[in-house]
């Protein structure tokens, strides 16, 4: 007992001077690695799982479309929607929404363009084919089922 | 200047940031669709032997080559793998990896979940078969870094003659 109690009354405090500087390290590192959400999703996402993830290489070629069951059924409905930057739309507006995101891309990404689909996981088929057909009519022909890293393999 | 209470602002705003911050869940399949000019010619063109055939109907019932699926849908993945390196060998199943092509075609009723889950499997049927190829595992070929040029190259030689054909068929009513 008495070793242990020598030893503390050495040092009784610890040095907090340099503890500002920690904080500010930590900070500026959730600083540059925060991404601020610019959707406002309306939508429930539950996303699926799978294993066979790939990783997007370039962020600035996706664009995100958003399917599921409206957050506020009572003005919206209770089936799924589909939402693109802050509006819920229907699949006719999709060949004008993508032609919209091709202009904000530079003239050499605009055929590489990549569409991620945030689709919750009850949705149907259905409307994800619609969706589907209307990007081959804006020739949009990549795309990026998102998806969740399933946890416990096999 | 009384620095004391910095600490506490820089707490405060690390909290913000660390409530603010979402980790970017930037993955997930990737899928190239067939461009919009009718593609059914060259469709009926493929023989039926080189055609891989998943069909999933609204109760998210699964049919393996018109034959009733019940077991869990992992077990698929031996299935395609022997369709698509089978060369000739057996004359049901593909001629060479080059014209087998894994066909899923869902039902509008079908359930997102059970189309995702089969995605998956034929891309890990592919992915396992590629890493094979040049003698990594299938995580490690997952996690290729196509920018690194070794690994790019692995990625290539994976790859070569052996395209990852999924065609995703219209749905039926």
């Amino acid at each position: 007992m008495s070793k242990f109690k020598k030893k503390g009354k050495e040092d009784p405090e610890i040095p907090t001077s340099a503890l500002p500087d920690i904080i500010f390290m930590l900070l500026f590192f959730f600083m540059v690695t925060t991404v601020m959400r610019n959707d406002n999703i309306m939508v429930r996402q539950k996303l699926p799982q799978a294993t066979e993830l790939s990783k997007v290489e370039k962020k600035s070629l996706v664009s995100y479309l958003y399917i599921g069951t409206p957050r506020e059924t009572g003005s919206h409905g209770a089936e799924p929607k589909i939402q693109v930057n802050d509006v819920l739309i229907e699949p006719e507006g999709i060949v004008q929404w993508v032609s919209q995101q091709r202009d904000k891309m530079s003239e050499a990404d605009r055929n590489r363009i990549t569409i991620s689909m945030k689709v919750s996981k009850e949705a149907k088929m259905g409307i994800i084919t619609d969706v589907q057909e209307e990007l081959k009519e804006a020739n949009a022909l990549k795309l990026l089922y998102t998806t969740v890293k399933k946890s416990n393999l096999r | 200047m009384n620095s004391g209470s910095t600490a506490d602002i820089a707490f405060l705003l690390l909290i913000f940031f660390l409530v603010t911050t979402t980790i970017a869940s930037e993955k997930g399949l990737f899928l190239k669709l067939p461009p919009k000019q009718d593609n059914q010619e060259q469709d009926i063109k493929k023989k039926e032997k080189n055609l891989f055939n998943i069909n999933a109907n609204s109760a998210d019932r699964v049919l393996v080559e018109k034959e009733p699926w019940e077991k869990s849908l992992d077990d698929l993945v031996p299935k395609i793998q022997e369709f698509l390196l089978n060369n000739g060998r057996n004359p049901e199943l593909s001629d060479s990896p080059k014209d087998a092509v894994v066909s899923v075609k869902v039902n509008r009723g079908t359930s997102y979940e059970l189309y995702i889950e089969i995605l998956d499997v034929v891309n890990r049927a592919y992915n396992e078969i590629y890493a094979s190829r040049v003698g990594i595992t299938a995580e490690q070929f997952r996690n290729l870094d196509l920018k690194n040029p070794a690994d790019k190259d692995k990625y290539d030689r994976a790859r070569k003659n052996f395209p990852r054909q999924i065609s995703i068929a219209e749905p039926g009513k």
